[in-house]
């Protein structure tokens, strides 16, 4: 169906009793052109793309629980494209373009809401570092602005701008930045590629690859049955080592938990996303009028979609530094999502050594305002078996090459983002 | 999650550092560029009990072999890490 303001006044006068479901619940098919393990933004998005940009249509999306039910739902919906890297700067920047039309693509309300991303700095050094960043960024056509202190008292009077050990001295600001609902992406990309013919398949977990004897991947075991595939795409972050162990494959992943947190809701007080650059903390407000807010990985290895308290204190220190007021608001709700966290930082969108199988993962903490661009170039990667320009150099090899995407220069950790 | 140190006994995450998998081994000076990717670089990522390298920053200083399972952090065995310097002194 078509979302208008005709199809609204129309289930207003029913009494909004007549509302269809907004994407089709199927069943496995024996065999698509394209099998998507992963039912999340980035799964949704790929097949999308692949029906919408490259006309391959006999698509399936295959997700073990109910789409959006990993990382797609646990996020704390920020998106932007403030990267400073050759690979990062472009791609992000091409999400960031299909942001800002996503809701027309796809005829659904993501509540897409452009109301800036800034970061604060707290020293000279920093702010030199931001001034790069935003020099790249400007210089790519992204928009940034290095706001000063005054600007910042400006537009945030209620920070904390007499601490003595982390004194706000300005921010690096990209208005284009900013949040978009999270479930509404998932369900948004779910209604528009269900409406082009993609399958989408719930509670149907992989279990295995299903191999020719040449070693070519040719389709997926599951929990539903055998499902033939022309071409089998990932996008499990969180799980991506344990579905390609199922390939054979060793990747340069790490699961760590990440946690996030929302406060009881309060009257309008943030304008923006704002990071704290002293620790790490980011923070916006939902339109429901918590304060999403999140730091940190805890820091060990974990598959269990839940986090400890140590980094729930380190994280509302940061909060409270920043903003000493909120020590009296209540936190409402906490949760964990796994991350896929990569050796440098950044993602990996590839072909694998095995044939026919290709990878999405790596996504470490910013898997979310990638949601669109990530689709795009997964899906041309599927449809046409090169890379999407913007994506050339993340490559699966990288790490063996030494051509990493390290924003930090901190070299192999699974910490970083 | 609480780890309990066998010498300091059970104490807060927040005393301790993770360093990861245990398994992998430095590989010697000679070795080629494909075991140095492999250490550095790839993990077993593993979802089930794993066995890892924690430090006691917070208490003793010692390092602990810790065996833990992923999926639900519990921890089911401690011991003090192998050359550790209290490991040394017979704990």
């Amino acid at each position: 169906m078509k979302y208008s303001i005709f199809s609204l006044a129309r289930a207003a006068l029913s009494g909004h009793k007549n509302w269809q479901r907004t994407w089709r619940d199927a069943t496995p098919k024996d065999r698509y052109d394209v099998v998507i393990i992963g039912g999340g933004g980035h799964g949704l998005a790929t097949a999308w793309f692949l029906a919408s940009e490259y006309g391959i249509k006999n698509v399936a999306v295959l997700e073990k629980g109910w789409i959006g039910s990993g990382n797609a739902g646990r996020n704390t919906t920020i998106i932007r494209s403030n990267y400073g890297l050759p690979g990062n700067t472009g791609f992000y920047e091409l999400s960031m373009k299909l942001w800002e039309r996503m809701e027309q693509d796809l005829n659904y309300n993501a509540m897409v809401s452009q109301r800036g991303v800034i970061n604060l700095y707290h020293s000279d050094a920093q702010r030199d570092a931001y001034a790069r960043r935003g020099n790249t960024m400007r210089i790519n056509g992204i928009d940034a602005e290095l706001l000063d202190l005054a600007a910042v008292k400006k537009m945030m009077p209620f920070l904390n701008f007499d601490n003595a050990r982390f004194p706000v001295q300005g921010g690096l600001l990209q208005r284009r930045g900013g949040t978009a609902r999270h479930d509404a992406v998932v369900w948004g990309y779910a209604h528009a590629a269900s409406g082009l013919g993609v399958d989408i398949i719930q509670n149907c977990e992989v279990t295995g690859f299903v191999r020719d004897a040449n070693g070519k991947v040719t389709g997926v075991e599951t929990s539903r049955g055998r499902i033939g595939a022309g071409k089998v795409g990932m996008a499990v972050a969180g799980s991506s080592s344990r579905v390609a162990e199922m390939a054979g494959l060793r990747l340069p992943i790490e699961s760590h938990v990440l946690q996030a947190f929302v406060s009881e809701a309060i009257k309008p007080l943030i304008p923006n996303v704002m990071t704290f650059g002293a620790g790490h903390f980011y923070v916006s407000q939902s339109d429901k009028g918590g304060l999403v807010f999140g730091g940190d990985i805890d820091g060990y290895n974990s598959y269990a979609q839940r986090g400890n308290l140590p980094v729930m204190e380190d994280v509302c220190e940061g909060g409270m530094a920043l903003m000493p007021m909120i020590g009296r608001v209540r936190l409402l709700r906490q949760w964990g999502g796994i991350m896929d966290m990569s050796m440098d930082g950044s993602p990996i969108i590839d072909k694998t050594p095995v044939d026919g199988l290709y990878l999405n993962a790596g996504w470490c903490y910013g898997g979310f305002k990638a949601t669109p661009g990530s689709g795009f170039v997964f899906a041309h990667l599927l449809a046409r078996d090169t890379p999407h320009e913007e994506a050339v150099r993340f490559r699966l090899d990288r790490f063996r090459t030494g051509a990493m995407i390290d924003e930090k220069g901190q070299g192999a950790q699974p910490n970083l983002h | 999650m609480r780890i309990v140190c066998p010498f300091c006994g059970e104490r807060e995450l927040g005393e301790f550092t993770y360093l990861g998998d245990a398994k992998p081994v430095r590989p010697a000076a000679g070795a080629g560029a494909d075991a140095v990717y492999d250490y550095v670089y790839l993990r077993d990522n593993i979802a089930g009990v794993m066995s890892e390298n924690w430090y006691h920053g917070g208490g003793c200083r010692a390092w602990l072999k810790v065996t833990r399972n992923t999926l639900t952090h519990e921890i089911s065995a401690i011991e003090p890490a192998a050359g550790a310097g209290a490991a040394k002194v017979g704990a």
